[in-house]
């Protein structure tokens, strides 16, 4: 095998904030997609995407880290992305950041990659084509699609149709789940005071539910509502989707959540 | 003086203080969330809602592409129907033309309806400064122009008022600018509608000369159409015997059969209704019926520069049917007087600094008046791709050197992230400085924001990728 051959077709794009404040979601995306019977490698040069930079308006700096995330992962067939705004930039930002840069090259490379970079949830329901991956979670849990998995990803029911299909879950609808949680990236620090109020309002329908877990597809998200539910004294837990989707039977219930009855 | 938006506070500051407004922000919700729900049933119930959204870009963009085209056709059929044409580069062109139009009747009170560019240009306060006093005659104009506000939404200027609110501005202030309120006038909205009809039928009786703006302007024959709901409108375009049309240029649609596709989204996408109560139509002058002298003054302004943009130009197609605003997250906290303009909302947040450039922080603070949740795009009668004008428009303002500290340190974070051995490096420091940081912790500076309203999350000591080394590394 040559020195730098990826060991396995498939990569693990972990996403810079998983990687340093949410690794959990990492290693569940690694546990489910082994279960599933998909070894996932980690190119430890990866970094960041890049969205940060490019939704704040410089796109230059954003095709630097663009020809980085294509070098790192040039060599793989797909790359599954455990966030769905992560997961959106290389077909959506890349383009217009190689632009920006006056880099046809790298808007080529961009174009042959892009198509292999897919978010998990797309990537269990409509390339493996489960639906049903073995997961036990005998809590209250409701969900909260983000804005990206809902518009720009367009995830649509799968994340809802994976939790239905958790066994001993009781899964719950959230009130006004489609609004934006106010987070934004730097909204959330441009514009405080906005950003905060949509946050609790977000935060107040999630209590309305009396769910014990928030799921969504991405931990920015999660980030927002989790520290304003933390910060009001609530013990609501954040957990990405891929978190609960591993935990299988054997795991038993998460230590700390009050279990539900069983409806079987 | 009348207020205006000149020298309105930056999005974030303008923010702030409405969003501490629990009043208003309780009007605000509770309208866009009828309007909202109204739309939604009424768009569901054309099975060509798609199309007609498509047809409606389409010919826009056809009539964007070839405008000085088709705004001759205007002059050309308008003139020779028996109007006259005037065309304003700017703001104060436009002011001119109309104060001396007025002037030349000698009149001293005029009626308004049905114009938020002549807010956009301040006509208003141009008149007053020629002893002109001009009176808003549609009723959330008037709500607005009687209790000395601003407009806070393109279709229903007063959403921010509610009906006790507007009880007490009547009360208060109709005696004042002409017939008064009625004694004990309660806050029943019939008896409100009473009251301003009473009141404003003197106006339209009285008035000599009439200032009006236009949803469309038809090419092929001249006309102008205005799309309205209390009929106050036509009163304004029937009974005065001068009519001056203060119109943008982007207004245009080249013939009678592509209006057609315009009537049928703007009500339902605008109000929820199949069609609007009043669409009115006009061509020029007829003898004996309607004003005797009619002009139309076109008006630029900014639209031409927001029509070199290439990413942009899309916002030109608008017909300010207000959707974005009523679906926005953002809106529903702010209301439309945190945009600092009589354009709020998402289609305020790309439009205005389209129309006037971002080289000062009100219009550049803007673009980011925006969490790019994509809501307004779903909803627009004329799809336009809001996020996208709103990211170019982000790139526009950072490549303008306006935020040369932010620049410094995304371009630091950047050229960590790009670099794996320093990102490997910041990842492992960021697992030994987090976990120290007490749970209350308060971020400095600009990142000050996030933690007012949110714990910070606790930092795992060990990142994803030390866990994947010690699991997996000794395969590398």
């Amino acid at each position: 095998m040559p020195p730098n051959a990826p060991r396995s077709r498939t990569a693990l794009f972990v996403t810079c904030l998983n990687d340093t404040l949410f690794p959990g979601t990492g290693r569940a995306a690694v546990t489910l997609l082994r279960r599933l019977g998909v070894e996932v490698d980690f190119p430890a040069a990866q970094s960041c995407c890049g969205q940060m930079h490019f939704n704040t308006g410089y796109r230059r700096e954003t095709a630097r880290l663009a020809r980085h995330f294509v070098d790192t992962f040039a060599d793989y067939e797909e790359i599954v992305v455990p966030s769905a705004s992560c997961a959106g930039m290389p077909a959506e930002s890349y383009p217009l950041a190689a632009e920006a840069a006056g880099d046809p090259g790298l808007a080529r490379e961009v174009a042959e990659l892009a198509p292999r970079v897919v978010e998990l949830t797309e990537y269990l329901t409509d390339r493996l084509g489960v639906e049903q991956v073995g997961a036990y979670f005998p809590h209250r849990v409701t969900y909260h699609p983000t804005c990206h998995s809902l518009r720009a990803t367009g995830l649509g029911e799968r994340p809802h149709r994976l939790l239905r299909a958790v066994a001993g879950i009781d899964y719950v609808e959230l009130p006004a789940q489609e609004e934006c949680c106010g987070f934004g990236g730097t909204f959330s620090v441009k514009n405080p005071a906005v950003s905060g109020a949509m946050n609790g309002d977000k935060a107040r329908h999630v209590l309305e539910t009396g769910a014990s877990v928030l799921a969504a597809v991405d931990n920015s998200c999660l980030m927002n509502i989790g520290g304003r539910l933390t910060r009001d004294g609530h013990p609501v837990r954040t957990l990405h989707l891929v978190e609960i989707l591993a935990r299988t039977e054997r795991d038993g219930p998460l230590p700390g959540l009050p279990v539900v009855e069983a409806v079987r | 003086m009348s207020r205006s938006f000149l020298g309105w506070p930056a999005f974030p500051q303008a923010s702030e203080r409405e969003v501490g407004n629990r009043q208003l922000r309780e009007n605000v919700r509770r309208a866009t969330h009828t309007i909202r729900g109204k739309r939604a049933v009424l768009a569901a119930e054309r099975p060509d809602w798609e199309q007609l959204r498509d047809s409606a870009a389409a010919i826009k963009d056809q009539v964007l592409a070839g405008l000085e085209e088709h705004l001759l056709r205007v002059e050309e059929k308008v003139t020779a129907a028996g109007g006259t044409v005037h065309w304003a580069r700017d703001a104060a062109e436009a002011n001119r033309i109309v104060t001396d139009l007025v002037r030349a009747t000698g009149e001293r009170e005029i009626v308004k309806v049905k114009s938020m560019l002549t807010e956009e240009i301040g006509l208003d306060a141009a008149l007053e400064a020629a002893g002109i006093n001009a009176r808003e005659t549609d009723l959330a104009a008037t709500i607005v122009q009687l209790g000395d506000d601003l407009p806070s939404h393109v279709v229903v200027p007063a959403l921010h008022r509610n009906r006790t609110e507007i009880r007490e501005i009547f009360a208060r202030e109709m005696g004042r600018h002409g017939r008064p309120a009625p004694e004990g006038l309660t806050d029943d909205p019939a008896e409100l509608a009473e009251a301003a009809r009473l009141h404003l039928r003197e106006k339209f009786l009285g008035a000599k000369v009439a200032v009006s703006g236009a949803n469309f302007v038809v090419a092929e024959t001249g006309t102008l159409v205005v799309v309205e709901s209390e009929g106050n409108g036509r009163m304004c375009l029937t009974l005065a015997d001068t009519l001056i049309s203060v119109v943008g240029i982007e207004k245009t649609v080249p013939t009678w059969q592509d209006l057609e596709v315009f009537l049928q989204l703007l009500a339902r996408n605008a109000t929820g209704e199949r069609m609007a109560p009043y669409t009115s139509t006009w061509t020029g002058t007829v003898d004996g019926d309607g004003p005797r002298d009619f002009h139309l003054v076109l008006v630029d302004n900014g639209r031409t520069r927001a029509l070199a943009d290439p990413v942009g130009r899309q916002a030109l197609r608008c017909i300010r049917c207000g959707a974005c605003m009523n679906t926005c997250p953002v809106y529903e906290r702010t209301g439309g007087h945190a945009y600092g303009s009589v354009y709020p909302g998402p289609i305020g947040a790309i439009l205005n600094p389209l129309l006037k450039g971002v080289d000062d922080s009100q219009t550049a603070s803007l673009p980011y008046a925006s969490t790019l949740c994509g809501a307004c795009n779903e909803v627009c009668p004329v799809r336009i791709r809001f996020t996208d004008v709103l990211l170019d428009l982000r790139a526009q303002v950072a490549d303008g050197g306006q935020h040369p500290v932010e620049r410094a340190a995304l371009g630091a974070v950047g050229a960590v992230m790009e670099r794996p051995a320093a990102w490997k490096a910041a990842v492992k420091g960021a697992g030994l400085v987090g976990p120290l940081l007490p749970g209350r912790t308060r971020l400095p500076g600009p990142l000050g924001g996030w933690t007012e309203n949110r714990a910070l999350p606790d930092v795992p000591r060990e990142s994803f990728r030390s866990w994947w080394k010690r699991n997996e590394g000794e395969r590398a």
